[in-house]
């Protein structure tokens, strides 16, 4: 179903000089910011938590727990994960590209809540423009008064910095970030301390967001968390932003309210993505970013909700989902997955450094045609020592979870589409036509 | 005298005092070398280790770990084409090999007359524009081989100077406001930094 949800994130993003804060001011712009500093920081954070705002960056982690898990100490740091890099996600960089006051006013509320003095936002490399004009908010927001040391006239000192990643996946795990935050390489940290909310930042309390979920907070104070719980159902509520690409007539993103609307509204609706070009039909399709095991047909009329898609046997995650239609061939689908997960690797542990080489391999040669059968057995061997049992959600043999991440496309190949692999095998050749740029 | 010009000398320390740490301002410094060389020289690594207070092997340590930073020379332009999931569903592949043949280099090369290295790159984020392009960190796409092409020969003749800066340059817009975030933090933690990563920047 297709609710009439107000666009919480993405109200202005279609206006030309949405990035402006000219616009931002028109468009009821910092008025979150100044209703918030008007309560006290625990009752922005009680608001907050009314409106059982989940993580909008792949774990799903409630925002308001995350932020009460924070050790009292004398210095703490707020971090905005804006290291959007998981394939086939492209939410954020939208809403840096054309509404980075509104992260901005999100950071703001969210470091007055946690009673911090200084953030920072960790905005991706390969985002120029976006960094250019975060950067730029930031510099019109001191001059307006909404950072600095008396933020609108408050009393209360933030202060923000922007801070650009240089290219790398792993830097969106929240340690890594931290790590790469410190300038040094992205490496994860040891756990525990599981939470940086303990031991983060320069080894103080820390607390991390994504940019879409700060993005929310100015229209949760304003409207009040009761509005937020409103919209969507049980415990994923608000609205959220999906990226849909692949084969699918309008690839793009699209706010929606949560558990209401179905992946089949997403994929077919003509006002969302209307549908698989050219007459064919879905063979797949991966529902929260390429960790996520994928779904086939039979998964269509699941609502877009944590937990429905969780108890399904995947995961909602970064709410980008990938169509794959029937030209699509499943296997080098997964094989280019795990390419980019053997290319991203840290290198820190053996089962995900070894192991991502190694099922990209034997992928790939199942994919030429150069397979044997006894393959798709090693190749989940294999996966098997990364993440032992290859249930879900998976066992961890590393420090973080991107090897545990791997093995979701290949076992999902060889329980969706055995034949399809088989066929490799058995032809010698792959059966489907070649990846052709789509013309006219 | 250091390897970065004086003016961006200037900006290194006004990056370094946003920090509580300085090692923290090591990446911001690669992306301002790398504006004003195109890539990461021994000379310039050395130069950042000073203002950050790690060793030059620290800075090169840490830079070769990002797939944006060069340690190496590269060209005028850098054409980074996407061939995760989304973009070779569209066909990325198909637009790689077209980019390698009309630009005669392979993934990795600078051609010989110094305009272009090639680069694949992993999910960009653009997927919705996909098969997409970076040029010296900005969008192109959807893209097929003719317009790759047309790309190429707006780059060349210069049309494009507006939209994609010389290579190595992050961001056009410097942070204006002062250093509050440093004087604000001095002030109230006073004497909880370790030292040995924090103070005056050396000259």
């Amino acid at each position: 179903m297709i609710t009439r949800a107000p666009r919480i994130v993405t109200s202005r993003v279609e206006l030309p000089d949405s990035f402006t804060l000219e616009r931002y001011l028109a468009t009821g712009g910092y008025e979150g910011l100044r209703k918030a500093l008007s309560m006290t920081p625990a009752e922005v954070a009680a608001e907050v938590n009314k409106a059982s705002l989940l993580g909008r960056g792949g774990a799903g982690f409630p925002a308001g727990r995350k932020w009460s898990m924070l050790r009292r100490a004398a210095t703490t740091y707020l971090v905005v994960n804006g290291d959007e890099s998981e394939p086939a996600t492209f939410k954020d960089h939208m809403l840096i590209e054309h509404d980075p006051h509104q992260i901005i006013e999100g950071t703001a509320i969210a470091a007055y809540a946690t009673g911090v003095e200084l953030a920072f936002i960790y905005c991706r490399g390969e985002f120029a423009l976006g960094f250019e004009r975060l950067q730029q908010a930031c510099n019109e927001a001191y001059e307006h008064g909404a950072l600095g040391a008396d933020v609108l006239g408050s009393g209360y000192g933030l202060d923000i910095v922007v801070h650009p990643g240089a290219g790398a996946y792993i830097c969106g795990e929240e340690t890594a970030l931290l790590e790469s935050l410190e300038g040094k390489r992205g490496f994860p940290r040891i756990k525990p301390p599981f939470f940086p909310a303990a031991v983060g930042l320069y080894g103080e309390p820390t607390v991390v967001n994504n940019v879409e979920t700060v993005s929310n907070l100015p229209w949760i104070v304003s409207h009040g968390g009761d509005a937020f719980t409103a919209l969507g159902e049980g415990s994923s509520r608000g609205t959220r932003l999906f990226a849909l690409s692949g084969r699918v007539a309008r690839p793009g993103w699209f706010e929606i309210e949560m558990s209401k609307t179905t992946f089949r509204d997403l994929i077919y609706d003509p006002s969302l993505g209307a549908g698989i070009p050219d007459g064919k039909s879905l063979r797949a399709f991966i529902p929260g970013g390429v960790s996520s095991p994928w779904f086939g047909p039979e998964q269509l009329d699941l609502g877009l909700d944590q937990d429905a898609v969780g108890q399904a046997g995947s995961m909602l995650g970064s709410g980008s989902v990938v169509v794959m239609d029937s030209d699509t061939c499943p296997v080098r689908a997964a094989w280019r997955i795990a390419r980019f997960f053997h290319r991203e690797s840290c290198g820190q542990c053996t089962p995900c450094r070894e192991g991502s080489g190694w099922i990209e391999k034997i992928m790939h040669r199942l994919e030429q045609g150069l397979g044997r059968e006894e393959d798709i057995e090693l190749v989940l061997d294999a996966c098997d020592n990364v993440s032992p049992g290859l249930g879900w959600p998976p066992k961890q043999t590393t420090i973080c979870v991107l090897g545990p991440s791997i093995p979701s496309a290949i076992v999902s190949v060889a329980k969706l589409f055995r034949d399809e692999l088989l066929v490799h095998v058995k032809d010698g050749v792959c059966p489907f036509p070649p990846d052709k740029v789509r013309r006219g | 005298m250091g390897h970065l010009s004086s003016d961006n000398r200037a900006r290194a320390k006004a990056i370094v005092a946003c920090y509580p740490q300085r090692r923290s301002a090591l990446i911001p410094l690669c992306h301002l070398a790398q504006a004003q060389d195109g890539w990461l020289s021994e000379e310039a690594m050395e130069d950042i280790a000073g203002l950050v207070g790690c060793t030059p092997a620290e800075v090169r340590g840490t830079a070769t770990f990002y797939d944006m930073l060069h340690t190496e020379p590269v060209g005028r332009h850098v054409v980074t084409v996407c061939t995760n999931i989304a973009c070779m569903l569209a066909g990325a592949y198909e637009v790689l090999d077209h980019a390698e043949a009309s630009l005669k280099i392979s993934v990795g090369q600078t051609t010989e007359d110094g305009e272009f290295t090639l680069e694949e790159a992993e999910c960009l984020a653009g997927c919705d524009n996909a098969p997409c392009v970076q040029v010296n960190h900005r969008f192109f796409g959807p893209l097929d081989a003719d317009g790759f092409d047309a790309l190429i020969e707006d780059l060349r003749s210069g049309r494009l100077a507006d939209t994609v800066p010389p290579h190595g340059i992050l961001s056009r817009v410097d942070r204006n406001v002062g250093l509050p975030a440093r004087a604000h933090r001095l002030g109230t933690v006073a004497g909880k930094q370790s030292g040995a990563a924090t103070g005056a920047v050396p000259e």
